[in-house]
């Protein structure tokens, strides 16, 4: 029993150093002076000039201002969606269609890249001949394919989520006379909030690190920040990337962290309001 | 309101029904809008590649040959094999087939054998630090792929950070070529999706029940048979959902081996998207992406059935 405890935790630290030490390499490196990166230019080390260049470097500024707005979009539009689909698929029971919409909201987690790319592009190269629309690819059909993907994410999220709470409260709700539409603003929302929260989130990061689906559907001038970083990387390692890798881990760990105690926050006070309600019954 | 009208007598049955009737419209649109969404986005853009892959490249905008064109005033339909020929007779289709599939399979198994004992760790560990465990191994996931990818090129190319450490400590006196090489993409991916084939095994070994563990110990069973007796067989649902989770995505895997792989033998992803924006071959594109759905159709439908029955075992 012990030894085999040992060696499961010996494997647990060895995984998670494996896991850490290609980000640490990078946070070390953007502060090194050296144009070669991976030598310790221990003379004039550490340094900020990756960040200078990278906030004077226009091209860099631009795409991930575009990223930005293309994630935003993308996750608001994929929480509503997928908000719906989980909905009905955690709660409506056996309906028509429910084989097709859950094969649907899967598929996408697993499907390569490459295949969905082609095939959204071939789809508004289509749309554009048949009825004139989109014309030409760019911003919107790239936010059209980050929508698709992610409402797949929010949807699992969506759905587990609510696949963890009975329908009881539900259901008294509407036996005692609210109308569906209040009962889901009243009961439901509330419910799966954190896990709206966490959707968005999930979704906003799928679409702002996406490249291979948005390869296919972005077109001159709509360049995202990964296709930028994407094609300076591809021929080579530049510094200046390191330090927007570690500007990217520091908001990504600080967001993380918020969202924990936010969520342990609200699951405290809801356990407090459970335990007052129960109080007020005896 | 409602419930004022349920009190007058005759009432409760009129709103009953008028509830349901909104309700059902209400129903309708909440599965008919993702429904919708799915289909012309999801579903029709793959029916448009399967009949994209037997048309003809030809030079025009598009790039392919209609599925019905008119000759002499009469509808002819239009079916080309020569972009599913083409693949079958060119080798180099063929071995990027054969290799995409084995370091996906090779790259699963790997994920595996190091992802199966962290999560057996994190499920065995207390309530505390457990939360903060599977915290540590989800954060890499946030941060971004293309970075993570990124950052072992660094590690590894000739005069990167394990030659430079190898040579200082003396172990080598050359440094060793890594990067571009199978290796290099098995670490790439092995390191990408591990936290796939963790979360799932995580999911299903934290409900072992540990009673059966101490009832195998106190018959006098070994940890090692008592692992291989209970524990190993009541996750292999787990197992299987997490090796999909790594196997299907790695098959078409694009990022990975063309920052870190060899530049002789392509992966197939590669291989779609160069037919597509190097060749400008439309129909080949997709022949080949459906060659992929096809390999991979049992897999994902396979993933989609454990999908379905764990959110409804959630129940």
């Amino acid at each position: 029993m012990r030894s085999r405890g040992l060696f499961a935790r010996t494997a647990l630290v060895v995984g998670l150093v494996f896991l850490y030490v290609p980000i640490l390499s990078m946070i070390v490196f953007s502060f090194n002076n050296s144009r070669l990166v991976t030598v310790w230019d221990a003379a004039r080390s550490p340094t900020l000039r990756w960040y200078v260049a990278l906030v004077h470097n226009q091209q860099i500024l631009a795409a991930a201002w575009l990223s930005i707005r293309i994630a935003v979009v993308a996750a608001t539009c994929a929480v509503v969606l997928g908000t719906l689909a989980g909905m009905a698929l955690a709660r409506f029971g056996a309906f028509r269609g429910r084989l097709l919409l859950a094969g649907m909201t899967t598929a996408p987690i697993v499907m390569p890249e490459v295949i969905t790319g082609l095939s959204l592009l071939l789809l508004f190269v289509a749309l554009e001949q048949l009825i004139g629309w989109p014309k030409g690819v760019g911003a919107v059909t790239i936010a059209l394919a980050h929508i698709t993907f992610c409402m797949a994410y929010v949807t699992v999220v969506v759905q587990s989520r609510l696949a963890g709470f009975d329908e009881s409260l539900e259901e008294a709700a509407m036996d005692l006379g609210a109308r569906p539409a209040k009962v889901f603003l009243r009961i439901t929302l509330p419910l799966i909030l954190p896990a709206i929260a966490s959707g968005w989130l999930l979704a906003f990061t799928l679409s702002w690190d996406d490249l291979v689906i948005t390869q296919f559907v972005a077109g001159p001038g709509s360049s995202t920040l990964p296709m930028v970083v994407f094609s300076k990387v591809r021929f080579g390692v530049t510094p200046d990337v390191n330090a927007l890798a570690t500007i990217m881990v520091l908001l990504v760990a600080t967001g993380i962290a918020i969202s924990t105690v936010w969520m342990r926050y609200r699951e405290r006070r809801r356990e407090r309001d459970l335990q007052l309600a129960a109080a007020a019954n005896l | 309101m409602a419930l004022l009208a349920r009190l007058e007598p005759g009432g409760a049955d009129r709103v009953g029904d008028g509830v349901r009737l909104t309700q059902s419209a209400g129903r309708r649109l909440v599965t008919g809008i993702p429904t919708l969404w799915l289909l012309v986005l999801f579903l029709v853009p793959f029916l448009i590649v399967f009949r994209i892959s037997f048309s003809e490249v030809r030079l025009a905008i598009p790039p392919y040959t209609p599925l019905i064109s008119w000759r002499h005033g009469a509808p002819e339909l239009e079916l080309h094999g020569s972009a599913y020929a083409f693949l079958f007779t060119d080798p180099l289709y063929v071995s990027s087939y054969l290799y995409s599939l084995k370091v996906a399979a090779i790259s699963t198994l790997c994920c595996l054998l190091i992802g199966y004992p962290m999560a057996y760790a994190i499920a065995r560990s207390g309530a505390a630090t457990r939360s903060l465990l599977l915290m540590l191994i989800v954060l890499p996931f946030w941060t971004s792929f293309l970075l993570r990818v990124y950052a072992w090129i660094g590690l590894l190319k000739n005069n990167g950070v394990i030659n430079n450490v190898l040579l200082y400590l003396g172990v080598i006196h050359h440094p060793l070529s890594l990067l571009q090489t199978d290796f290099a993409v098995y670490i790439g991916i092995v390191y990408s999706y591990l936290p796939f084939m963790i979360l799932p095994l995580y999911a299903n070994l934290e409900k072992h029940d540990v009673t059966l563990l101490e009832a195998a110990a106190d018959l006098g069973a070994r940890p090692l048979r008592a692992f291989l007796a209970i524990t190993l067989p009541q996750s292999f649902p787990g197992i299987i959902a997490g090796s999909l989770l790594v196997f299907i995505p790695a098959v078409g895997e694009y990022v990975i081996p063309t920052l870190l792989g060899r530049t002789d033998q392509l992966m197939i992803g590669r291989v779609l998207s160069d037919e597509f924006f190097e060749n400008r071959d439309w129909p080949v594109a997709s022949a080949v992406a459906i060659v992929i759905l096809l390999l991979l159709v049992i897999p994902i439908m396979l993933f989609q059935r454990l999908e379905r029955r764990e959110l409804e075992a959630a129940k």
